[in-house]
């Protein structure tokens, strides 16, 4: 078995090597990739149609938004499946955990993350909404703050991180933030555009076209960041509880 | 609305399934109603597509996201859904498919996924979702966006049930991550050399650039995405994913997954070659054409036997499914006019009547609790109308006249005598004969009082011998067999209808030149 | 003919040394993912390889003498400049050079979510697994399966022809020459007493591998 498997893996990595001495140079800017009219469209006019500053932001929210939609989907979908996998309906009464040993939460790594906790919601925040003019955004931005929710978990346990923020919430919240996208979508559907045209959106923002796109990318990006935190910590409470959601590590 | 309807297709899913997440945690009794009527909404905005693509003057619908129109940005910069006929044909067999299943999926998902409602309905209308974007994108990484939507879902659909369910996904989830990432790989040789990730931005730009069709990337690009789509649509080598995952999945997921998954990508291997990578490549610049038919020899032969073995139906059907998709892949690579007709047309053919046997598998699952072949004596007086619509399929399967099937494979059969590809001809006709010892087997249980070991237990003339109480009329639920006996109205409709569905694919198959096209067009 | 080896080498390790490298990680990946026995380690392999991936994708948004693609204070839509000449303005081809392709970054966001969503599905089938079976090892999990399917296969009583079905029964059982009500029961017993011993010690390193991953989000 060990050996047969060989056989793909030499094949594969022959075709790759193979394929590799045909690239363009190293960090050629007259590469295909670099120069095509696509790619210089989005350095020379993502300010002139957009007037994001952070052309990454730009691209992933607006030009290709249909794809980060789809992307928040999946995210989602792992939570929903997670949980389908996991729970048990049919099995309510507690399993007796044997072989674990009850310790009190640590005092210095309490208090420590009493401290960080804050800090690290508040810098999640900024992440967020400070993508569009520096690295960050929506993905980054929530799972900063889904880690600060798994941070409590580990330091405490994890009934005391989801006293505040349940499971139920967190499908609450997902869903709501893949409802604040498409229907962002939506809106600008129905305000004459196609599907994600943000700059119908103008109709109903006071502001031009250009500033109509880049604040309904601050709302996409704020959908998304609903949907990552809340799928993050979802994921993290059944994994760490085999679906039980009580005791955890 | 109506300008709209491509993205109402993906919409209409979307919106059904956070919808049913979110009041299936009030009240887990309103999941299925929103789970029906979102898949009547996108069938309808299907339809609604349909008609606007065959009025349209060149057959084709584009609907560019985000108003990143085409007179005022270059091609590739927003993303693209392009609906020929051939897309909005799969998607509109993608949307019928998951209304059906949608109206079936009732009794089963609460009998056999208790109090799971409120997860199964969000996962089943995003696979919907998936495999309907699969099938309209005209964007080469959309498509490896949707396509992992639709995988996703599907571990998440079939895990749900017995713990020997998860334990088959895990080799599902290996495997098709291999081969979702070859595709990712492939996608991006094929920007490194074009620099763009628009389907027909890709095909312009070989069309127009000197020496890229000898150029390595290209050939690996090729070969990677081959090598990923047939990991994904279970091709024989490469299908040991398929037969445990349907098999124990739960019954809606299996009859969801099994007509669509498989058939799905093999669209998007004709997309592929035909619109990204185009006919003069694919077919003459490669090395992959002249492997793959003894490959698809292979294939068909060795699916056929090992369905063969199975003792019990919907084990056997997985394998039929393996069997089938050798032929679609075969029909494409004989490189021929006729060939890729019977491959479309087999792919649609193939979808109602895989359909059909998922379903009717399913309902003599719920009456005998069995779906071995030793549990079916005498079905047919206990259940006559569930059996009507099983066969159906199943004729449709073997490729008798009235069914769909029929009229697919001869298409299939034509253009392996007009390529001269006796090889393929010879399996077609080996695993036809195959699928007749399957079926009339089948038959041989069901009708006749035929035991195990061959020995005839009744009397003859309706008697089996069995009491009265075995073979007394029993049907399933209203709900299960209405979607069945719609599905084998549909496989009967396209069977008589075919030479519709014919001129539909012809239009669209049209510009690409295929040899062997008749010359009078 | 020496020289152009060494050329060629030069080229390859040199000059496109992101280019090996992405390989030969895709390689460990794809040899894990295929040969390991341990799910969890076919996951780990199943992480190297799409990061592989993610490596090729950013080393095609390279570009010489290129800085990140957002926009320097003299081109910041926002900026003064912008004030000054009333709106922002497209860049000219000299100054595109200048800036990184932002493409790839985008499309490898979307790649490592995907990543990721794939990554906790399929730990959640490994406990799911490990809860069934009470093993995460590919060998092991295979003779379970089998043993469940072979008796799972054994001929049930069913609705149409109890009459028939019971001299079935007792001539199958005669033909393996055991007890059929014996053989039932027995399997089972043992199985389950089996999965409770294996449970213990192999409970730890889950456990440990739970804590790898909450570690590493």
């Amino acid at each position: 078995m060990k050996n047969t498997s060989l056989i793909p893996v030499v094949l594969v990595g022959f075709l790759l090597f193979y394929a590799s001495t045909d690239f363009p140079e190293w960090g050629d800017p007259q590469s295909p990739a670099s120069s095509s009219p696509v790619s210089s469209h989005f350095i020379a006019k993502t300010g002139v149609d957009t007037e994001v500053p952070n052309m990454v932001t730009a691209v992933l929210a607006d030009y290709r938004g249909f794809d980060t939609m789809l992307e928040t989907v999946v995210v989602f979908i792992a939570g929903m499946a997670v949980l389908a996998i996991l729970r048990n309906f049919s099995r309510k009464k507690p399993v007796k955990r044997g072989h674990e040993v009850s310790v009190e939460p640590d005092l210095i790594v309490t208090n420590t993350v009493r401290l960080v906790v804050p800090v690290i919601q508040i810098f999640s925040f900024y992440v967020l909404a400070h993508g569009h003019v520096s690295p960050g955004g929506g993905f980054q931005g929530g799972v900063l703050m889904g880690a600060s929710f798994i941070l409590i978990a580990l330091s405490w346990d994890l009934e005391r991180a989801l006293t505040r923020f349940p499971i139920n919430r967190c499908m609450v919240v997902a869903a709501l933030g893949i409802l604040l996208y498409a229907g962002i979508g939506v809106l600008s559907m129905a305000l004459g555009g196609e599907f994600l045209d943000y700059a119908e959106l103008e109709k109903v923002l006071p502001v031009s076209r250009e500033m109509a796109r880049y604040h309904a990318m601050l709302g996409v990006e704020i959908g998304v960041g609903f949907t990552v935190t809340a799928i993050m910590f979802a994921l993290y409470a059944n994994l760490s509880s085999r679906g039980r959601l009580e005791g955890g590590l | 609305m109506m300008e709209n309807s491509i993205a109402w297709i993906l919409l209409f899913p979307l919106f059904g399934a956070v919808l049913s997440s979110l009041l299936g945690m009030a009240n887990r009794k309103v999941c299925w109603p929103i789970g029906v009527l979102s898949a009547l909404g996108a069938f309808g905005a299907g339809i609604m597509t349909l008609i606007r693509v065959i009025d349209s003057p060149d057959h084709m619908v584009v609907y560019l996201f985000g108003g990143w129109t085409l007179d005022s940005f270059p091609r590739g910069v927003g993303i693209e859904f392009r609906a020929d006929l051939l897309a909005i044909l799969i998607t509109l067999i993608v949307l019928g498919v998951g209304l059906c299943v949608a109206i079936y999926s009732k009794l089963p998902v609460e009998q056999e996924t208790p109090e799971k409602e409120g997860f199964f309905y969000p996962l089943f209308l995003l696979q919907i979702t998936g495999l309907a974007g699969i099938c309209l994108t005209g964007d080469a990484f959309n498509l490896y966006v949707l396509i992992e939507v639709a995988a996703l879902t599907g571990y998440g659909l079939i895990a749900m049930g017995s713990k020997r369910a998860a334990a088959a996904t895990f080799n599902y989830v290996i495997l098709g991550t291999i081969g979702a990432s070859l595709y990712l790989l492939g996608v991006g040789y094929l920007y490194i050399k074009t620099g763009t990730l628009n389907m027909v931005g890709i095909n312009e730009f070989i069309g127009a650039t000197e020496g890229l069709k000898e150029s390595p990337t290209m050939q690996v690009a090729f070969v990677l995405i081959c090598l990923g789509i047939l990991i994904k649509m279970a091709f024989f080598p490469l299908h040991a994913w398929l037969p445990n995952a349907y098999c124990h999945a739960p019954t809606a997921t299996s009859c969801l997954l099994a007509p669509l998954v498989t058939k799905v990508m093999i669209y998007v291997m004709i997309r592929m070659v035909l619109t990204v990578f185009g006919v003069d490549f694919s077919f003459e610049s490669t090395l992959w054409s002249s492997v793959l038919p003894w490959l698809v020899v292979i294939a068909i032969v060795s699916a056929a036997v090992m369905a063969l073995a199975q003792r019990e139906i919907k084990r056997m059907l997985t394998y039929l499914i393996v069997a089938e998709v050798g032929y679609m892949v075969g029909g494409v690579w004989i490189y021929n006019y006729y060939g890729m007709v019977g491959s479309i047309f087999h792919i649609i053919s193939d979808a109602c009547m895989t359909l059909c046997l998922f379903l009717g598998a399913g309902l003599i699952l719920r009456k005998c609790k069995t779906t071995r072949f030793d549990g079916l004596r005498g079905l047919f007086s206990k259940m006559p109308l569930t059996m009507t619509g099983f066969f159906v399929g199943g004729f449709s399967i073997i490729g008798l006249p009235p069914t769909c099937g029929f009229f697919s494979k001869w298409y299939l059969i034509t253009g392996a005598m007009v390529a001269e590809r006796w090889e393929y001809m010879v399996a077609l006709l080996f695993s036809t004969m195959v699928m007749v010892v399957l079926f009339f087997r089948l038959i041989e249980r069901i009708h006749l009082a035929v035991n195990e070991s061959g020995e005839n237990l009744g009397k003859g003339h309706g008697d089996l011998g069995l009491t009265k109480e075995q073979t007394r009329f029993s049907e399933g639920p209203l709900t299960m067999l209405v979607p069945l006996l719609s599905a084998a109205a549909v496989v009967l409709a396209i069977g008589i209808y075919n030479q519709e569905f014919v001129d539909l694919i012809e239009i669209f198959l049209d510009p690409f030149d295929l040899p062997g096209e008749p010359l009078s067009k | 003919m020496f020289e152009d080896g060494l050329i060629f080498l030069n080229e390859l390790f040199l000059e496109r040394l992101n280019y090996v490298i992405y390989v030969v990680l895709l390689l460990i990946g794809l040899h894990a993912m295929i040969a390991k026995n341990n799910f969890i380690k076919k996951l780990i392999g199943m992480s190297i390889f799409q990061t592989a991936i993610i490596l090729f994708y950013v080393s095609i948004g390279v570009k010489e003498g290129a800085t990140i693609p957002i926009y320097l204070p003299e081109h910041d839509p926002h900026g003064e400049q912008a004030y000054a000449t009333g709106g922002p303005e497209a860049l000219t081809v000299e100054q595109v050079t200048s800036y990184a392709n932002p493409l790839p970054h985008v499309l490898m966001l979307t790649a490592i979510v995907v990543g990721v969503a794939t990554l906790g599905l399929a730990l959640a089938l490994c406990q799911k697994i490990y809860q069934g079976y009470g093993t995460v090892e590919e060998d092991e999990l295979m003779a379970k399966l089998e043993k469940e399917d072979a008796s799972s296969r054994k001929p049930k009583t069913h609705p149409a022809g109890k009459s028939s079905s019971k001299p079935e029964v007792s001539s199958r059982a005669k033909r393996s020459g055991t007890n059929s009500v014996g053989k039932t029961t027995a399997p089972q017993a043992k199985k389950s007493s089996g999965a409770r011993k294996t449970k213990a010690p192999v409970k730890k390193a889950t456990r440990k591998s739970d804590q790898k991953k909450g570690d590493s989000k």
